[in-house]
């Protein structure tokens, strides 16, 4: 009995091929890449002994995304982790139904109150708005500000770096010299650089975190295309009489768009992190609005009135990010990505 | 080796030359006319064009950017739009106070960074790398800023131990590394900004010691029958490059990335400087001060570059 399940690409096994056994076979055929290796989870492995499994008739090998969802199922811290994203997430995109207090309500009898005060579970900030409220309404413009401009990046920076890797030669080369400057600033400075320069605003700001983010992200693409290009398969596809549109959308996209999907996640962290460090520089969002970074610069000068509640907006920052870090781990390890 | 060297110098140069272009650029990018801020509102059609004329304004792009390179080469960053002072003064000042930040901050982060990771790494699975490995996802996730704020509330407002903001007692700017009460306003800054760079110097040499005793020729030390610390040093020194590389980037993060943290403790940096600049919509200060980091960022990778290729031989030849 051969295992075929090695040299079949990832995107060929996920429609589910009939293998003539199971897992020891697919452990014999050890694949250069670690994700076309379909099934093969250690730890069920070593669940059975070895000649029971010889003995049972053929069954299905799990494809790729099986076995990714197999150990994300297996794997409770990032459950957990995920489980606090969907929170407040939702919690932001439903403020309106579950915020106690109106967030653009300012009281002047009730300002800097602490955890508590008057129905206010969490105190009210320099305005006497509630601060629960403000927070629940703020990680709207926080999230948003983190996520798109990843989004729009790893489309920009993924298609660049595919198309750059995938012909390589002098394009490559241009493209990715051109990636370097951008390389040459630190994050921050680049993104407090251009948001500077053009005045601030939330489109601006995310306008800038998304040029600090294509760079890194066609870096990812373009090297994993580099190395998707030199397999056989690819070779075997353009032998075959496959178009190159057809070789990237099949062959290169599929294989690629694990790596690009497991940064860009865990770029998100980074890029809250960075937006409410924009609009804590007055780089974001205006006031009123909430947005956590900026609650947090606004409140900076009443630590010493109210510390605890000056504190909650970056509390809600750290918590977000924590969270999408440990969730893009969690990711990272189901999907065997390495990079 | 020579070699190496020239080839590693003309690769920054064109890296350089792009830097510049960007922040040449940056004045361009802003809303409105560049003169906007220093024009008054009602000046004259007729007055605008002396001015931009005597500016340079007028001239194609291309023109403008040589001669603006021509004179950021001789050290002439043009002049502070809110203080009138030259912004190459503004900036050096600037530099100066941000690098006694870093020239603490580097050796505690990397430091620290490097021993949890690699304890981590050589006991990869057990219950230090956990320990280690949460510890360096809190580093990482942490905003610094906030950090930061709470670290003031904790030591400043709650127990006074420690001042909360400025560089010095009644706000002087000299700094004398020999008294307690210089001494004592660094410690908080410093803190916060090794942070994050402890967290990610820890997970990036935790994955690479990990990787690297996953290797045969690990086994093959052992079989040899090395002692389990000679193998760890076989490991750690083959891990290294990998760390090397991160550690250019995050000293250079060290320097630009301090803006936040010297904006939370009015530390009278580079970083401080250009959220003043920002606020103050002072570009020409905004420009020099960039630039200046990133050429000190290009000059670090460029170091490290350097410090690669004794390590590690094969880089020479790629």
């Amino acid at each position: 009995m051969t295992d075929y399940s090695s040299v079949i690409p990832a995107k060929a096994r996920i429609q589910g091929d009939r293998a003539p056994a199971a897992a020891p076979c697919s452990s014999q055929g050890q694949a250069l890449d670690p994700r076309f290796r379909g099934g093969d989870d250690v730890k069920e492995r070593h669940t059975k002994p070895v000649y029971d499994e010889q003995a049972l008739p053929a069954t299905r090998v799990r494809g790729y995304w099986q076995s990714v969802f197999y150990r994300l199922q297996h794997d409770p811290v990032t459950l957990f982790f995920a489980a606090i994203v969907v929170l407040i997430v939702l919690a932001a995109v439903c403020a309106p139904l579950i915020a106690p207090f109106d967030p653009y309500k300012e009281s002047i009898v009730g300002r800097l109150k602490p955890f508590g005060w008057r129905g206010h579970p969490l105190g009210t900030d320099e305005l006497g708005r509630d601060m629960l409220s403000r927070l629940i309404y703020g990680g709207r413009v926080s999230l948003l500000m983190g996520v798109v401009p990843v989004l729009v990046a790893s489309l920009i920076g993924g298609m660049l770096g595919v198309v750059g890797g995938f012909l390589g030669g002098r394009a490559n080369t241009a493209i990715m010299r051109t990636m370097d400057v951008f390389y040459a600033f630190p994050s921050v400075l680049l993104a407090v650089a251009i948001a500077g320069a053009m005045g601030g605003g939330m489109t601006n700001g995310m306008l800038a975190l998304t040029l600090v983010f294509v760079p890194p992200m066609c870096r990812v693409a373009e090297t994993a295309t580099t190395q998707i290009r030199a397999l056989g398969f690819i070779e075997a596809a353009r032998a075959s009489g496959a178009r190159t549109t057809t070789i990237i959308r099949y062959h290169v996209l599929g294989n690629v768009l694990g790596p690009v999907f497991i940064y860009a996640s865990s770029l998100v962290s980074v890029s809250i992190l960075l937006a409410s460090g924009l609009s804590f520089l007055g780089l974001g969002v205006r006031p009123p609005v909430p947005d956590w970074g900026l609650m947090l610069s606004t409140l900076r000068q009443s630590i010493y009135v109210v510390p605890f509640v000056c504190a909650l907006p970056g509390f809600a920052i750290f918590i977000t990010s924590i969270c999408c870090n440990l969730v893009s781990d969690g990711l990272r390890a189901a999907m065997d990505v390495r990079m | 080796m020579i070699r190496y060297v020239l080839r590693r110098i003309l690769y920054a140069i064109p890296i350089a030359f792009g830097v510049s272009v960007v922040c040449f650029s940056l004045v361009y990018i802003a809303p409105g006319d560049p003169l906007q801020t220093v024009m008054p509102p009602d000046a004259t059609a007729e007055t605008i064009a002396i001015v931009k004329h005597a500016y340079g304004f007028d001239k194609p792009l291309p023109v403008q950017f040589l001669i603006w390179l021509g004179r950021v080469v001789t050290g002439d960053f043009g002049m502070s739009i809110a203080t009138r002072r030259p912004v190459f003064l503004e900036v050096s000042e600037a530099l100066a106070n941000t690098a006694l930040l870093a020239m603490f901050a580097v050796p505690l982060a990397f430091f620290t960074g490097y021993v949890m990771g690699a304890v981590a790494g050589s006991f990869a699975g057990r219950w230090v790398d956990r320990v280690v490995t949460g510890a360096a996802v809190v580093g990482v996730s942490l905003p610094n800023y906030w950090l930061g704020i709470v670290l003031v509330i904790v030591f400043a407002v709650e127990y006074m131990l420690l001042p909360a903001t400025g560089m010095g007692p009644n706000g002087s700017t000299a700094f004398n590394l020999l008294q307690w009460s210089n001494v004592q306003f660094l410690i908080l800054p410093v803190v916060t900004l090794a942070m994050i760079p402890i967290g990610i110097l820890a997970r990036t040499t935790r994955a690479a010691v990990a990787e690297v005793r996953n290797q045969d020729f690990v086994q093959t030390l052992r079989a040899k029958g090395l002692s389990e610390w000679a193998v760890t040093r076989h490991v750690l020194k083959n891990a290294m490059p990998q760390v090397l590389a991160v550690m250019g980037l995050q000293f250079g993060y060290l320097l630009g990335g301090s803006i936040l943290v010297e904006t939370v403790f009015t530390w009278p940096g580079s970083g401080f400087l250009l959220s003043k600049a920002i606020i103050n919509r002072d570009v020409p200060v905004l420009q020099g001060t960039i630039l200046a980091l990133s050429l000190v960022f290009v000059a670090t990778n460029f170091v490290v570059d350097l410090l690669q290729s004794p390590i590690d031989p094969r880089i020479r030849r790629a």
